[in-house]
């Protein structure tokens, strides 16, 4: 499913004394299928922008089309139940919205809400509950029972069971050990693949940028400043700088040894794999030559 | 719809009204509340409105915005001003369609009390709007150190109200983010039929009430390791600087008291 935003600006408590401008003109195209990352400092404006890809805000200005549905400045939007529903969101620490008296009807929430029934909603619990790495009992367990990396699977389940066509995911990792961010990123990754979701990252994290997406756009000051390839993105190192961005670390690395060995590798190394390939494929082509 | 409340807000400003002592904003506000049951007619009560509407000018804050974060407040307001139309059965009868009788003095009465209950929402507002609930605080300790003797645990007290205060933008915040994450899984309590309205309180009260007792812990905590120990011995770095304005605010009032008494029928 396409989202179009065109021209989009967002004003936080327009008309009070504490208005705070979000966005400005921002114009974002999110192709059906691919794997967005939005990146950029802290207040850029990334959660905003997130925040109106299944309309829980609407623009104060612009216009945001989610499929075929049109939301417009100033236009009142009614019945968003559908928009909502195919598109999952995975908000920053979603272990918060947790609320219901056992795992298993907490992630059987949302699909409920939007009339799946009981049956499908109570298999598709098991089956996420499976594929995000947690054991079958937890389902019967209180959700405040459990610790807090286990707590946010449950969460990430329960966005996942609606599933959506979109999925929107706000720093999904944050707080988390290495080892379960690792796991909780590749299996967003392959459910990308597999079900042919169109997929946002927000994210912090260049590495994360890098190694999944295909598109990365900066936002800066409430601007989207640069769309494009995660290889050209990422290998403009004095771009990044100016937004106030580090280029991540496979290719710090791969400038560095590039520095120090006096050789140019082939290309950028977007992953650690990539980076131990073209770092191979140069030694072996110096040995060659020698 | 939760960034609209003003509740509880401060907004800091540098209006005469903002300069004010904390202790003269507080008693003024007190007095204030027993002065506006003086009035009982429709001069009196012009007077008061006028006032209020002075004291609001001279905040500098928006008319508008003011009447915009108590919208809430209004709806309770119409309701008790239809009460008063439709259950007061005095006076000469004005309108009579079927079942719905409207008396004279019920509709003076309704306009009245709706006056009453405006001016004194207004007036309240000011207070915490331009007082920051630090110097409320404050004003509240100093004015009640009186009751210290009788063993009254003032400084607990004042606390309490400070946390109260300020954590309440920080709960809307979460309100507000925890509302956007349930509507994103289909919930909504914005819309759709009343019965689904409050099947939809659940999901948002109980994550609510969690992340309320999990922020008091670790407040108590934090303030623990601190060595927190209450009021006993403690200097102060905000001083109190009562000034000239102060008093006239408190003379003034006492001649609004004055007039309303003369006035009054």
């Amino acid at each position: 499913m396409d989202i179009l935003l065109q021209e989009v600006g967002y004003s936080y408590a327009k008309d009070t004394p504490f208005e705070k401008r979000a966005l400005t003109d921002v114009s974002l195209h999110i192709p059906s299928g691919s794997y967005t990352a939005i990146i950029g400092h802290t207040g850029s404006g990334k959660s905003t922008v997130l925040q109106h890809l299944n309309a829980l805000l609407k623009p104060t200005e612009g216009s945001v089309m989610i499929g075929e549905r049109k939301i417009e400045a100033g236009v009142k939007a009614k019945n968003l139940r559908d928009v909502r529903r195919q598109v999952g969101i995975v908000f920053q620490f979603p272990e918060q919205q947790l609320f219901d008296e056992t795992v298993l009807k907490d992630i059987m929430f949302g699909p409920l809400n939007y009339g799946v029934p009981e049956e499908e909603a109570s298999r598709r619990a098991h089956e996420l509950v499976e594929q995000l790495g947690l054991p079958p009992e937890v389902l019967t367990k209180s959700p405040f029972d459990l610790s807090g990396g286990q707590m946010r699977r449950v969460a990430i389940a329960g966005v996942l069971a609606m599933e959506p066509d979109v999925l929107v995911l706000d720093e999904p990792t944050a707080g988390l050990d290495p080892r379960g961010r690792r796991e909780i990123m590749d299996l967003f990754h392959r459910l990308h693949i597999q079900k042919g979701l169109t997929t946002v990252l927000v994210t912090h994290s260049m590495e994360d940028a890098a190694r999944y997406a295909d598109r990365v756009a900066i936002m800066h000051n409430g601007h989207c400043v640069v769309t494009g390839e995660p290889e050209e993105i990422f290998s403009n190192e004095e771009q990044l700088g100016d937004y106030r961005l580090e280029p991540p670390r496979t290719i710090r690395l791969q400038r560095k040894f590039e520095a120090k060995a006096g050789i140019k590798l082939g290309a950028i190394s977007l992953t650690e794999e990539a980076l131990a390939k073209n770092i191979a494929l140069a030694l072996l082509e110096g040995r060659d030559s020698e | 719809m939760m960034e609209k409340m003003i509740f509880g807000r401060f907004i800091p400003g540098n209006s005469i009204i903002h300069q004010m002592d904390p202790r003269a904003k507080i008693s003024f506000v007190f007095v204030f509340i027993a002065i506006v049951f003086i009035a009982n007619s429709a001069v009196t009560y012009g007077i008061l409105l006028g006032f209020t509407l002075l004291v609001v000018f001279l905040s500098k804050i928006r008319l508008y915005f003011l009447i915009n974060g108590l919208k809430p407040v209004f709806i309770l307001l119409i309701f008790t001003f239809f009460l008063h139309i439709f259950f007061t059965r005095e006076g000469d009868l004005l309108l009579d369609i079927g079942f719905i009788e409207i008396y004279e003095e019920g509709l003076r009465q309704g306009i009245f009390i709706s006056i009453r209950f405006l001016v004194l929402v207004f007036i309240t507002s000011i207070l915490t709007l331009t007082t920051s609930p630090i110097s409320i605080t404050d004003g509240i300790e100093v004015l009640l150190g009186p009751f210290k003797r009788v063993k009254l645990p003032v400084h607990e007290l004042a606390l309490m109200m400070s946390i109260s205060l300020r954590f309440i933008p920080t709960l809307m915040d979460e309100t507000g983010k925890i509302l956007k994450a349930q509507m994103a899984r289909g919930s909504d309590i914005g819309s759709g039929p009343m019965k689904e309205r409050i099947k939809a309180v659940v999901p948002l009260l109980i994550p609510l009430f969690v992340s309320a007792f999990k922020r008091a812990e670790d407040l108590a905590t934090a303030m623990e390791v601190r060595g927190y120990r209450g009021g006993e011995g403690r200097t102060r770095y905000r001083q109190l600087d009562w000034r000239f304005v102060d008093s006239l605010s408190l003379l003034v009032l006492a001649g609004l008291a004055g007039m309303l008494w003369y006035f009054r029928v």
